[in-house]
């Protein structure tokens, strides 16, 4: 009996059978053939997803030290080891593409890659936090939600596994600003006055309008993508507005107002200019960001290489 | 076309010279690229398989263990954890779709539902 004699699939070939899986909402798994430019556009998307997880953390590790309680203070803790966690996973599936952690990391440091907007605000109060759980998780979840059906196997199956944890993520969030919207006029304030400083760049969040974003079109036809940008940020705003009343918040937009036609909520123009300096190294704290990551590389270099060196000397007994 | 190398354990990863610029590793931090990439596998409870749930670096097997406890079970997701080194993982073929598979392709007779049996026989 002989093997089966493997004929080699041309160029051609290979791309029509990405297609039709592609079309049969199948997924494209790490060992397929792939379009160089899904490949690249996936380790960019994946890397820049990875790196704001990495980065989210810091906002609200700021306020590790100074939780209010034991309890805060262990959920922050279990909050921000989840980014961490994202993170991973994230980096994991970016590897299924043949990209390196250490490498992608350099990259982040370098500047060379980009990360979420958002995080180069400061958390200046404790309801900071509780405001970044209920809109920056929430923004996250809105675009995450479709990310689990996302045409790339190993990233959507890393976003399932995202999406489970966020929904703790946000809920905590809201609950310590329910607490504070209890307590007194001075807490109702700390709360009204970050939901202020949030709520636009949470807009942001979901990137430029669908009209300048000239990745989106073909993302979706890969279907690595499966919402516009504007679609996922009208559902945001839709999610939040009730949300913020029963909290009993004023969202800081004159003209957001309840179109009755279409059931959806209308809301002010957000200031693309402010994303655009933010997005290119000009935000209140872009440098502290990159700076404290880039030291956390190097600083904690020796670490590494001690267990590297310790497995070695194991090994070689 | 891009080659592959089988070493990535869930799916080869691209090494040829067309992989994308994004994915080049670069020559510095040699030292932090030695731990090897290991696969995880989490029984979720007693009863089921374990199951692929992701991939991590670790200098060792102890230590991926351990890793593994905090990145995949922070919320009693596993029972038991196994990790491999992805190097020593052998897998089929750099292609889903491969030839291997095909010899099961045709015989549909290994499936229950190929034998056709009456309505009115009870339980089969
Ligand atoms: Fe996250
Ligand atoms: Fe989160």
């Amino acid at each position: 009996m002989s093997a089966p004699t493997a004929v080699r699939p041309t160029e051609d070939e290979l791309q029509a059978q990405f297609d039709a899986t592609i079309a049969a909402d199948r997924r494209i798994e790490p060992r397929d053939w792939m379009p160089e430019k899904y490949r690249a556009g996936l380790v960019r998307q994946i890397a820049q997803h990875a790196h704001s997880e990495i980065i989210g953390m810091q906002p609200e590790g700021d306020w590790l030290l100074k939780a209010p309680s034991l309890r805060r203070k262990a959920v922050l803790l279990a909050k921000v080891q989840d980014e961490a966690g994202h993170g991973m996973y994230l980096y994991s599936a970016a590897e299924t593409l043949g990209a390196d952690r250490a490498d992608l990391t350099d990259k982040l440091v370098n500047g060379k890659q980009k990360y979420s907007s958002i995080f180069n605000y400061p958390t200046l109060t404790y309801a900071d936090c509780g405001v970044i759980g209920w809109l920056v998780d929430g923004a996250a979840i809105c675009n995450q939600v479709p990310l689990c059906r996302s045409s790339y196997g190993p990233y959507a199956r890393a976003m399932i596994r995202v999406c489970k944890e966020e929904s703790f993520h946000q809920r905590q969030g809201y609950e310590l600003l329910m607490t504070m919207m209890r307590g007194t006029p001075e807490q109702r304030a700390m709360v009204q006055d970050a939901v202020d400083r949030w709520w636009w760049p949470s807009l942001m969040m979901f990137g430029p309008p669908d009209d300048d974003s000239p990745n989106s079109a073909q993302s979706m036809a890969w279907g690595v993508k499966r919402h516009s940008n504007d679609e996922l940020r009208q559902r945001f705003v839709d999610m939040s507005v009730p949300q913020a009343q029963a909290l009993g918040v004023t969202l800081p937009d004159p003209e957001l107002a309840l179109d009755e036609t279409t059931g959806r909520y209308r809301f002010g123009q957000i200031d693309w200019t402010e994303f655009k300096q933010v997005i290119s190294g000009n935000g209140p704290c872009n440098e502290e960001r990159i700076t404290r990551r880039r030291a956390a590389r190097d600083d904690n270099a020796w670490v590494t290489e001690a267990a590297t060196a310790y497995a070695a000397k194991h090994a070689a007994r | 076309m891009t080659e592959t190398t089988a070493e990535g354990g869930h799916g080869a990863v691209p090494t040829g010279p067309d992989v994308p610029s994004g994915a080049h590793p670069s020559p510095s931090g040699a030292a932090r690229r030695d731990w090897p990439l290991y696969e995880c596998f989490v029984r979720g409870k007693r009863g089921l398989n374990h199951v692929h749930v992701g991939s991590l670096h670790a200098p060792d097997d102890e230590m991926a263990v351990h890793a593994a406890r905090d990145l995949f079970t922070r919320r009693n997701e596993g029972v038991s954890i196994w990790v491999v080194r992805a190097s020593d993982i052998t897998a089929s073929s750099p292609d889903e779709k491969d030839p291997m598979f095909a010899p099961a392709g045709d015989k549909v007779y290994r499936h229950p539902t190929f034998y056709e049996i009456p309505e009115n026989v009870p339980h089969m």
